[in-house]
């Protein structure tokens, strides 16, 4: 009988496993190499193990001693990896511009002379101490919080204290708020539109009802590039639309309508309205149709009937609906970039720059994870307030 | 037990699709649009058929992290890419790519010096400058000044998304001269000067990204000029038989090259593709489907008179020309890029 349970037990666990092992590769391996990558900074101190060791007695305030410049180019003299010093370069260059062709230069130069430990004859940067401070920062320890501090745009002083970065150098906190709330318009704007809409598609039935979905799900079988693009041709100032309102006489001149907030609303709008749709569509159907007469019938009038029998059951459809058009809306990005203006940049074009452009992964993952966290938040905000609507009722 | 062994096989094909890498054609990585077109009918067509074997093409937009992550996540799945010059700088000191064989490739002294890397070989000359629709503008715009004059030239501008190119041309704008434009950026004062020159515009400032947006933007009209690239506003001068102008003094030029992927697996045939790229009469085919300059010093001189003037490394285009410093950009790309990106959002 033990066995028999046994044997149960490994079936079902063989059952799930695709979908374990989906959510393991695809969903908690990369999440975990994200919040790591925000966070870990272990290259400089494996590169340069003495540089590490001699740079903790210096004080900081002119270059520092011969025994840890020696310390230094011995170090660079052992790195065989040419990755892990692509890696090391970056890492200190992302702290200090000009430590790429510093260190190329200073590494060749070592190469060619086995004997020199005179760094400032190779290049008079080094006796900047400027440039030690950022060895001296990225030795020190091989977990950082400077990516995630940059990502909200704050840094450590020389001394070690937390403190704003100065200003006009890094905006990622106004482009986050931002993508927030660029994010909630346009969930606004699909509710205004989605959930009538859905309510007639809902209402109706044969062709009309099919003819309304398909409207709906036509474009999402279109590529992404192809819609924006689409609308960049309607939006701008001689395009379809600014040409039929001057035609009417409606307008004397073009509608600033792309380049602008203007523009991104509606074109991530109408990209995400099927997300909003759908699901309202699909909590509509099963309600029972009488029920709107039933409240007609007790004399409310059509509004109050709508506002307190049809739109607390749609509720879970607006609900989801939002949440879902909210979620991906947070990381679009070439609908800002193409019909947005520079106001409207969004922060994963931020997070692509630094994945794809500087290969710095680190400060990619550090703003995923602000985003990650800020997006945690409000949706447990939102849980918070929507319980305690459910309890007062 | 049918759905448990259909679970299992399903495991172990996933695991198994996951993890092995097969077997794969040479894969050529290039910038798309016409210019991939060019290079599919006078590289990758004939080497495919000299070679016997097939040549699969693809297209990427650029991004030194995409061609690290395929280095970094062991055998990558592409083998010969063209990169810009900061992308072989860094790459070919990270050591992501491989070096390449100039024996095979006739000698460095057959190419413009520029053009000779030990990662990379150069495959074309490109330049940005100002365009501007030439059936709009009877008196077109002659430099940067011009550009920033929107009492003489009303109407829009467009500018790339990004601080490189963007800083140079305000520098030159604010009558800084080309040779000595690299100077000023290396100095705080010269990089407020350049961001305070783009305040003045920031108003008028339509922003592109992609390179195909400066040619509809101009078409639209919903520019007066732009900043594009050379090759782009003769293609469409001649395929769409517009007449739009670009500038060449005051224009910046730089060099795309070929590498090699580190440890693909199909260096050898990707060393000879590139070397079939490099020759002379097949690179001297490239303007006549688009016009980029050519490294290759033989090739640049079998061009035909008539396409020579279209074309950044001819003399006359190269003077009040100055060229990219990928080291310039290497070095301060990312802090440039957050104060930008800052400044954008001001």
């Amino acid at each position: 009988m033990k066995g028999e349970g046994l044997r149960k037990t490994f079936v079902s666990l063989a059952l799930v496993a695709p979908l374990a092992l989906f959510l393991a590769v695809f969903f908690a391996a990369p999440l975990y190499t994200m919040m790591a990558a925000a966070v870990s900074d272990p290259v400089a101190a494996r590169a340069l193990p003495r540089t590490a060791e001699a740079i903790r007695a210096w004080d900081g305030a002119a270059a520092p001693s011969a025994e840890v410049q020696a310390a230094f180019a011995g170090d660079i003299r052992n790195i065989e990896d040419d990755q892990l010093f692509g890696d090391l370069v970056r890492r200190l260059n992302s702290a200090k511009s000009g430590f790429r062709t510093l260190m190329s230069k200073t590494r060749s130069a070592l190469r060619d002379d086995p004997a020199t430990t005179d760094l400032v004859a190779i290049d008079s940067r080094w006796a900047d101490p400027g440039f030690w401070q950022a060895i001296a920062t990225a030795a020190a320890s091989t977990v950082t919080d400077r990516n995630l501090l940059a990502a909200v745009d704050y840094e450590r002083s020389p001394a070690g204290d937390i403190q704003a970065m100065p200003e006009g150098t890094s905006a990622n906190g106004t482009t986050l708020v931002r993508t927030f709330v660029v994010s909630l318009m346009v969930t606004a704007v699909c509710l205004a539109i989605g959930l009538p809409y859905a309510m007639i598609a809902a209402s109706v039935e044969g062709w009309p009802r099919q003819l309304l979905l398909a409207a709906v799900l036509l474009p999402l079988w279109t590529s992404l590039l192809v819609r924006t693009a689409a609308w960049f041709i309607l939006l701008q100032d001689n395009g379809l639309i600014n040409s039929a309102l001057m035609a009417l006489g409606l307008t004397s001149g073009p509608l600033p309508l792309i380049f602008n907030r203007t523009g991104v609303v509606i074109a991530m709008s109408h990209v995400l309205l099927p997300f909003m749709v759908l699901p309202i569509f699909s909590v509509l159907i099963g309600i029972p149709r009488n029920l709107m007469p039933a409240a007609a019938s007790l004399g409310a009038h059509p509004l109050r009937a709508f506002r307190e029998v049809l739109l607390p059951l749609s509720m879970r459809g607006v609900v989801s609906g939002s949440l879902l058009v909210f979620m991906s809306a947070l990381g679009y990005y070439i609908t800002p970039a193409l019909i947005g203006g520079a106001q409207d940049q969004m922060i994963s074009s931020v997070i692509a720059y630094y994945a794809t452009g500087a290969a710095n992964w680190g400060m990619a993952g550090a703003l995923g994870l602000v985003l990650l966290v800020a997006t945690i938040v409000l949706y447990t905000v939102y849980l918070r307030l929507s319980a305690e609507e459910q309890a007062r009722r | 037990m049918k759905i448990l062994k259909a679970s299992l096989i399903a495991c172990s094909i996933f695991m198994g699709s996951a993890f092995t890498v097969e077997a794969r054609d040479l894969t050529v990585v290039s910038w798309g649009g016409n210019y991939q077109d060019a290079q599919k009918k006078i590289y990758f067509e004939p080497f495919a058929q000299a070679s016997g074997k097939p040549l699969l093409d693809e297209s990427w937009d650029g991004g030194y992290g995409v061609l690290q992550a395929k280095v970094k996540a062991g055998t990558p799945n592409w083998d010969v890419v063209q990169v810009e010059s900061e992308e072989l700088a860094l790459g070919c000191a990270d050591g992501i790519f491989e070096k390449l064989d100039w024996a095979k490739l006739g000698g460095k002294e057959a190419y413009l010096p520029a053009a000779v890397d030990d990662c990379g070989i150069g495959a074309i000359v490109w330049s940005t400058g100002i365009a501007f629709d030439g059936d709009k503008l009877a008196e077109g715009p002659k430099s940067w000044a011009d550009f920033w004059d929107v009492a003489k030239f009303p109407g829009k501008r467009g500018l790339r998304k990004g601080a490189k190119y963007s800083l140079e041309f305000a520098l030159m704008a604010d009558g800084v001269a080309p040779a000595d434009v690299y100077a000023a950026l290396g100095t705080p004062e010269g990089i407020d000067r350049a961001f305070a020159k783009l305040d003045q515009l920031k108003a008028n400032i339509v922003w592109w990204e992609a390179g195909a947006q400066p040619l509809q933007l101009l078409s639209s009209g919903e520019v007066t000029m732009t900043t594009a690239y050379n090759g782009r506003i003769s293609g469409i001068n001649r395929t769409e038989g517009k007449h739009f102008g670009f500038v060449f003094p005051g224009s910046i030029f730089a060099i795309d090259s070929w590498v090699i992927l580190k440890d693909s697996p199909n260096r050898d045939a990707a060393m000879d593709f590139i070397a079939f790229a490099s020759k002379a009469e097949n690179q001297s085919k490239l303007p006549e489907y688009i016009a980029y300059g050519l490294p290759n010093l033989e090739a640049a001189g079998m061009v035909p008179e008539k396409y020579q003037a279209e074309l950044p490394t001819t003399p006359a285009n190269l003077e009040g020309a100055m060229s990219l410093d990928a080291n310039f950009w290497t070095d301060n790309s990312e802090e440039l890029t957050a104060r930008f990106n800052a400044w954008l959002a001001q």
